[in-house]
């Protein structure tokens, strides 16, 4: 039988928001010249929150989809949802913006795509957790929560806007 | 594995679904940012390997099918092969085979027999996407102007589309017709009787013999290029008498006191079939049908790729028709 753990309450993921914005803002040194980049799906809302947090800074979302490396493997295609990026990437600080890292795959794919927009100055990595397994040699800059998984686990993340609650839960025993 | 979503093959609208269709064009948003983009590429069908097989001349379709490949990163071959004497199913089984030891992993075909896409899908493993068969389908042609309906319109279910012109010989009327009635669209077809076959009406679709009554009735038309060659067969007695009655003119549109939207899948014959302000007109969306093409081609090579077979298992026993 799987097992929830909840990781991360409601408080708590405001907590861990409020913490990454004020780091992002020390790291960058300002807002000036930063971007944020959520990732679809759930990592467009996380972004979203932490503009609101940081303040006047542009939005933009990543639908990684199209640069994935397992197009034939993953059978039934995922559906392709909507990239759209602020005019200019060149000579920002852009900071990509997911929910959970695992693999690193997707910011493999995350990176590709941004480099097909422009050459931003350069580009950092925000998570809300991160559950290691790594297969790339990809890390985090900005971290809510580090949570040890295996391959048999799963971390939901459920924000308010698509989910109706916020919350993270560690699912043991439960893989995808 | 779960089931593929299209199927190996694109042959026709009528053997898809109302959800594949729609799952084509929602696939095909996306798409359109990315030809918008700095760089007009992206990695998905990156590796691939796809043959445009046009046994019939084409501009449009195939280029829009090289850009939407190009743009997907697929490496393409175009083969164009005109004027061949060799009896057509020889011809296509032996291409088949040739194509299939070379390691391809889709075929593009335009042939002038009806059935021969789906006739080249039965016999490869590769995924064949049909762009125009005979007078029997261009799928992707009617997913172009559906995907245009749907941007100009927000809908497609209960629209009035009225296909207007050689309706018997033509495979983008006949694809539009499944594909619009599976959406909930309601269809006429109007032309010159000899030009217009009746067995629609048992699908629901209207008769307009006049273009007059189809003007009144519909909120776009989609004009067929009268093909000139009809002429010389007898189905109309003049290009001059075509305009004079079935012509898509401004002052014919005027007299239905609203905007009907007007589609043409090219290309177009100026004052025959269509006038030129009435093509150049606002309500024609005819250069957003091809934007629309490229969008449409690539979110159908997109899906097939996705739940295509791998080629390179073992064939089952049996599987060699």
């Amino acid at each position: 039988m799987p097992s929830v753990t909840r990781l991360l309450d409601a408080p708590a993921m405001a907590r861990s928001l409020e913490r990454i914005a004020g780091e992002v803002i020390e790291k960058c040194g300002g807002t000036e010249g930063l971007v944020l980049v959520g990732i679809q799906r759930r990592g467009v809302e996380l972004a979203a929150r932490l503009a609101a947090l940081i303040g006047q800074v542009p939005l933009g979302k990543l639908d990684i989809t199209l640069y994935r490396d397992d197009l034939s493997a993953v059978g039934p295609v995922p559906r392709v949802g909507v990239t759209s990026l602020p005019a200019e990437l060149e000579g920002r600080t852009v900071v990509i913006v997911d929910d959970v890292l695992y693999t690193g795959r997707t910011i493999r794919a995350a990176l590709d795509e941004l480099a097909d927009f422009g050459r931003p100055r350069r580009i950092l990595l925000c998570v809300l957790v991160d559950r290691g397994g790594r297969e790339l040699p990809i890390q985090a800059d900005f971290v809510g929560l580090t949570v040890d998984t295996g391959g048999d686990d799963r971390v939901d993340v459920a924000v308010l806007e698509l989910d109706g609650h916020d919350a993270v839960d560690l699912i043991r025993g439960a893989p995808l | 594995m779960s089931p593929p979503v299209l199927g190996k093959d694109l042959v026709g609208l009528e053997y898809l679904t109302a959800d594949q269709i729609l799952l084509i064009l929602d696939t095909a948003e996306p798409f359109k940012e990315v030809s918008e983009r700095p760089i007009k590429k992206v990695p998905a069908l990156r590796g691939k390997t796809i043959v445009n097989l046009f046994f019939e001349a084409s501009t449009r379709t195939r280029i829009s099918f090289e850009f939407a490949e190009k743009r997907l990163s697929a490496d393409t071959v175009n083969v164009a092969t005109t004027g061949s004497s060799v009896s057509k199913g020889e011809t296509l089984v032996d291409t088949a085979r040739n194509l299939e030891a070379m390691r391809i992993d889709m075929v593009v075909i335009r042939h002038p027999s009806s059935g021969a896409a789906e006739f080249l899908g039965n016999r490869i493993r590769s995924n064949v996407i049909n762009a125009g068969d005979g007078r029997h389908e261009h799928p992707t042609q009617a997913l172009l102007d559906m995907l245009t309906l749907r941007d100009r319109f927000g809908r497609i279910a209960g629209l009035k589309v009225a296909i207007c012109g050689d309706v018997l010989h033509s495979r983008v009327a006949r694809s539009n017709i499944w594909g619009l009635l599976k959406l909930g669209a309601e269809v006429a077809i109007c032309g010159p009787a000899t030009l217009i076959p009746r067995e629609f009406a048992e699908l629901g679709v209207r008769i307009f013999p006049r273009i007059e009554e189809a003007i009144e009735w519909a909120d776009a038309l989609n004009v067929l290029r009268l093909q000139l060659e009809r002429m010389s067969s007898g189905f109309i007695p003049s290009l001059r008498e075509y305009n004079r009655v079935f012509g898509v003119t401004r002052e014919r549109l005027a007299k239905a006191g609203r905007e009907v939207v007007i589609l043409h899948p090219g290309p177009m014959n100026r004052g025959v079939e269509i006038d030129s302000d009435v093509a150049d007109g606002p309500a024609s969306v005819i250069l957003p049908q091809v934007t629309n093409g490229v969008a449409v081609r690539m979110a159908v090579l997109y899906l097939l790729a996705g739940g295509a077979p791998d080629w390179r298992s073992a064939p089952t026993p049996g599987d060699d028709r």
